[in-house]
Order: structure tokens, then sequence, then C-alpha cells
């Protein structure tokens, strides 16, 4: 008797852990093995998935991403710093000139440091003599999301990852998290460090995180990105919906040669470098 | 049994002045980050966590070191271990209050904290930590406070707190584990994306607590006539050792990883925190003195147990410095090299060494010393009832 209950037991936990299961072992091994870039081969991969899955599902959301061309940055630091500076006037940047403290949304880098995944190694002087711009990558998987355990960083159906000021505790888990060094917290009231205050952007508090938002406010009043806004005329930054095959920046990455930052760690970033 | 706490010699009550006069250097220092920020910290944009979270991963191996003798005893009837289960269990309150203080300490806003109950995120383990945390809290209360008030009437247990002891094992072991997933699920950061990060941190935790609870019977033999028993600091000095191996085989093979494979980023960590990490003509080397204390001090704590054994000697004295050596070593392994270590190199491939601020040492002293005093309340509790039972 004894012995027929356990088997029954037995049985019965095993069909009831196979059913729990089932779904997460559907979704796991219908995923692409191979979407590490996020767009890469978009071709192939998708003809990949046409035969396995059926027909491809055309996606139906928008997704923010930005082109930086790099080229047109080449030999002029000016146009980089203008581009910085507009971000830190929209975005009431406290301008804290201590490295442990800054606070930084968009920023320049040498290329050794934004690519260490590329060889740096005799590499082109034009990579040597420049500094790249360096920002959120907006992931279409963000690990901060993933980390954070309140839901204060989130990403909206526009492929912008954002951050609630107001919920964020402080802990900084995003910050270990995000691969690109992209996130800032506030070591202490930025306040003070306010050179212009713009009343149309909140300031922030200490002790939270912050980063770069997209101009997700400004994208709302169907303005530009600060950033691009500051450098427009010099075609040195596209922004747009990657979703959209019809966009001006679907039609750059397809006849342009782009990068992303650290494509292997599966994070799919959404800003792409022509070098 | 609460007042217990309240009758004692005059030792006992220069020994809690003592820590309470830490405390309260600990308690200002904390209301000088809390009107200013954590800015009053070595912790910067590039190097994020630091002294406290370190701190709190190592307290939480303590918590769960206890573990050791909780399951010798109520699964393997190990009846030696019967004076000690409750010494384990009061270790792991202590420890994990002084986790939650590290943590309250690290955080940005403190206010908000219960922001992580507001609106529970089941994907970052940070959320899951603090369940299991509090979780293991619970039932350590639970199980210590209702086993020690049956043991002082002299009756068994009620059979339903049973319920809670068996599930404080699993408990144990998932407080660590989910500690260690804090770290070892993050893209980019090399040094902690690795499998066996919840194994080495087990293996540490179940060598670390085990010998603090050593030392800590045989202060508490010399001042409060509380013998644990020959046998039973024996067994567990076998436990440590086989602990503190496993954590140092599983250190050996994080080496062969990085090196045979010759990543750099596997690489850069343990070349920084064992040799020291050279990056456009400086060398960073600030934690290799500390790293290479951890390894002496590990091994000669084995060396000095391993005599013991084989010589069948063994004298308080030796014991409490074998334990006090491998603890140190674990400490300094984990409670600094492993968090420090695997933020050496940030995201953009630039090196930042940490150094811990006054006003921030002041703080986990502080934090230390509440754990400190919160465990000689419990341990006085414990080893009272025991006096009194026997008399």
């Amino acid at each position: 008797m004894d012995k027929q209950r356990r088997k029954f037991l037995k049985i019965a936990g095993a069909t009831a852990l196979a059913g729990i299961s089932a779904p997460a072992v559907v979704k796991l091994t219908s995923s692409s093995a191979m979407a590490s870039s996020g767009h890469g081969a978009a071709v192939t991969e998708d003809a990949h998935k046409a035969v396995s899955h059926g027909a491809e599902e055309v996606p139906t959301t928008v997704r923010f991403g930005m082109v930086v061309d790099m080229r047109k940055f080449y030999g002029k630091p000016e146009l980089l710093d203008k581009a910085i500076d507009a971000c830190r006037k929209v975005h009431n940047i406290p301008q804290i000139d201590n490295k442990k403290s800054e606070i930084k949304w968009i920023w320049k880098a040498p290329f050794e440091n934004v690519f260490p995944e590329h060889s740096g190694y005799h590499s082109s002087n034009i990579k040597e003599d420049n500094d790249f711009l360096v920002l959120c990558n907006h992931c279409d998987e963000p690990p901060c999301v993933r980390v954070c355990p309140t839901k204060a960083t989130f990403r909206l159906p526009n492929g912008i990852v954002a951050m609630d000021f107001h919920r964020c505790i402080g802990c900084r888990f995003c910050m270990m998290g995000c691969p690109y060094g992209a996130r800032s917290f506030n070591w202490e009231n930025p306040r003070p460090y306010i050179k212009e205050y713009n009343p149309d952007f909140p300031t922030r508090m200490r002790g939270v995180v912050e980063k770069c938002n997209f101009c997700g406010e400004r994208i709302a009043l169907g303005k530009e990105p600060a950033c691009l806004e500051a450098v427009k005329g010099s075609g040195a930054i596209f922004f747009g919906d990657l979703n959209d095959p019809e966009s001006e920046i679907r039609k750059v990455l397809e006849q342009e040669n782009t990068i992303q930052r650290k494509p292997s760690l599966g994070t799919k970033p959404s800003v792409f470098y022509i070098v | 049994m609460i007042e217990k706490v309240f009758k004692g010699n005059s030792r006992y009550w220069m020994w809690l002045a003592i820590l309470s006069a830490f405390v309260g250097v600990g308690a200002i220092c904390y209301i000088r980050q809390y009107l200013f920020g954590l800015g009053l910290t070595g912790m910067g944009r590039d190097l994020s966590w630091g002294l406290y979270i370190s701190q709190f991963t190592f307290l939480v191996g303590v918590a769960a070191g206890g573990l050791m003798l909780v399951l010798p005893y109520y699964i393997h009837n190990y009846k030696v271990f019967g004076r000690l289960t409750i010494l384990g269990e009061f270790l792991a309150i202590a420890a994990i209050v002084m986790c939650l203080m590290f943590i309250m300490a690290d955080i940005g806003q403190p206010l908000r904290g219960l922001n992580m109950m507001l609106h529970p995120t089941p994907n970052s383990m940070l959320f899951w930590d603090m369940v299991v945390l509090l979780g293991y809290l619970g039932l350590n209360v639970i199980c210590s406070w209702v086993i020690l008030t049956a043991e002082r009437k002299q009756v068994k247990p009620p059979r339903w707190v049973y319920f809670f002891v068996y599930l404080s094992i699993p408990f144990a072991v998932s407080i660590h584990t989910v500690t260690a997933m804090l770290y070892c699920g993050l893209p980019g950061r090399h040094f902690w994306l690795s499998a066996i990060t919840a194994p080495r941190f087990l293996a540490s935790a179940f060598a670390a607590g085990p010998a603090l609870i050593v030392i800590a019977c045989l202060v508490m033999k010399r001042v409060a006539n509380f013998d644990a028993g020959k046998e039973a600091i024996s067994k567990l000095t076998t436990i440590i050792m086989y602990a503190a191996l496993i954590n140092a085989f599983f250190v050996v093979l994080e080496f062969f990883v990085g090196y045979y494979s010759n990543i750099p980023g596997h690489k850069h960590s343990l070349e920084y925190l064992f040799f020291g990490l050279e990056h456009h003509g400086v060398v960073y080397n600030n934690l290799v003195p500390f790293m290479w204390s951890s390894v002496i001090l590990c091994f000669g704590g084995l060396g000095l147990f391993g005599y013991m054994k084989i010589r069948k000697v063994s004298t308080d004295l030796m014991v409490g410095i074998g334990c006090a050596m491998i603890f140190i070593a674990l400490w300094l392994d984990k409670g600094l090299g492993f968090v420090l270590g695997g933020l050496v190199v940030n995201p953009l491939d630039e090196i930042v060494e940490y150094y811990p601020t006054a006003n921030e040492i002041g703080i986990a002293l502080g934090i230390w010393a509440t754990g400190l005093l919160l465990v000689t309340l419990l341990y006085k509790i414990a080893v009272d009832v025991e006096h009194e039972v026997e008399a």
C-alpha cells in the first residue's frame, strides 16, 4: 500500500514538473540561436526563422535607435563637445569635475575604451587620434532592467530604456549590470553643480542613478534628440525607428558598415557606429 | 528569557561597553553619510560597490555556516552538536541583521527601501536575495527561540518546529547561492561570471561560519563556564578543514581557467589581486598584500589543523589560532578580494583602485560591533539557559 502511494506520488510529481516546465522548454528552444547583435545578419536570420517556425512576424512596435557616423567627427572634437553640451543643458546634468562623482549621459572616450573587444593593436591613426561618442545603448535586452529590484529602470514600448528617479532606491545594481558603463550615481546632491537650469526637465536628488534617456521627453514632443540637433547639418548622428524598413536610419544601416559595442554579450544595443 | 542579558559580571558589562562605543562611532559616521550622501565613501562612478557590499557578501556566508551544525544534528542525529546548534542559529540571526544593516548603509535612498516589497521584481536577483534572507532570519528566530524555550522548560520541542528546522536547511544553502547569483549573472563582469561562484561561496561559508563558532566556544569556555566538548570542537575543525580546502581548490580552478584560456578579461582580476595589474605603465596592486596574507593564513591554518590531527595533540590555543587564521583568510578572500577584485577593471577597460574612507570604515566597524553585540547578548541567553537547566 505504502509502496503504491509512493509510486503514485513520484509519477504525479514528475508529470506536474514536466507540465510546468514545458512552456519554458518550448520558449527556450524556439529562440533563434544566433541573435547576439539583434540585427547583424537580418536577412539570413529571418530566412532561418522562416524555415523553422513558419512566417516571420514583422515587428509592429517602434524601436528607437541611433547611428553615430564617427567619420564626420574625426578631427572635429568641438563637434563632439557641442553634442555633449547640448545634452548637459537640456537634461540639467551637473558638472562635477571629479572622476569619482561625475555624472555622464553622453561623453567622449578613446576607441580602445569604447570598443575594448575590438583590437587596438596597430590600429589606424584615425582611431588613435580621435575620441568616440559614448552613451547608453538602449539595449533590446537590457541587463540593467533585468537586475533592477524595483522596476525603477524599465524598457518603454518604443525601445527606450528609461529611469524613474523617484522609485530608484540607489542600490546601483544596474551599474553592475550595465556592461557599457553608461550609468551614473548621484554620490551627493547634484543641484549645486547645475550650471544652467532648464525648467522643462527635472533635476535629480542625491542617491539615485541616472543615464541617457534618448531624449524621450523631446521625442514625445516631436523633437529630435538634443545631441543630434546640436550637430545637425553635419550628418553625424542619425536617429529613428529601427523596426521601420522605410526609415532613414534603416537606409543608413543598409548602406554602411556599422559596429556595436560588445555585441557578444547579447544585449542587442540600439546604438551603431560607423568608424 | 530576555532577562538573562541584564545580569552579568563586570567583564560582561565592560565588553558590552566597548562594543557600544564602536556602535556609537558607527552611528555618528552613518548620520554624516545620511546627511551628505554616499559621496563620503571611497566608492565612485567606476567602482560603485565597495566595503559595504563585500561585508554583506561575507556575512551571508557566516549566516549560512550555521548549517554545518544544524545539518549533522538534525539530519544525521549527531548528538555531539546538541549544545552547539543553538549557537549556530543565533550566529545566523546576528549575521543576517548585519547583512541587512550593510545593505541599508549601501543604498542611496534608504527611506525608499520598501520599494523592494511594494514593487516586487522577480527577475531581479536582489529581490530574491531579500526574500531568502528575510526567510532565513525568520526561520532561525522561530527555531532557536522555540527550541531554547523548550530546553529551559525541560520538555521536548513541539513537533511543528521541526518543519521549520528542516526548511531552514535549504534556506541556508539558498541565501548564499542567491547572493552568488547577484554577481555571477552579470554580463561583462568576467571575474564574477563563473558558475563556480556559488559553490565557492558555500565552501568558504562552511569554513568561516563554524570557525567563528569555535572561537566563540573557546572564549565562552574561559569566561562563561560553557564547555562545548572536545569531540564537538574536534569535529568542527575537521569540517572547517574540508570546507577551506574545497574553497582553495575552487580558487585554483579559477586560476586555471583564466591563465590557460589566456582570455584577458578572465585574467585581469586575478592578476590584480595576486600579482599587480599593469596598465599603460602603471601597476595597480593595492590588494596584493591582503591576498597573499589570505593564502598564507589559509594554508597556515590548514597546516596547523593537519599537524594537530596527525600528532593527536590539541590545545584550545592551537584550535583558536587555527580557526582565527582561517576565518581571517576567508574574510580577506571574500570580504575584500572577491568584490573589489571583480570591479577593478571598469566596463570601459579603465583601471580604478578602491580605497575606503575613514567614515566608511567607521560605519563598517559600527555594524560589525552591532553584530558582535547581538551575538554576545544571544549567546548570553543560550549559555545562561544551559546553566539554569544544569543547576
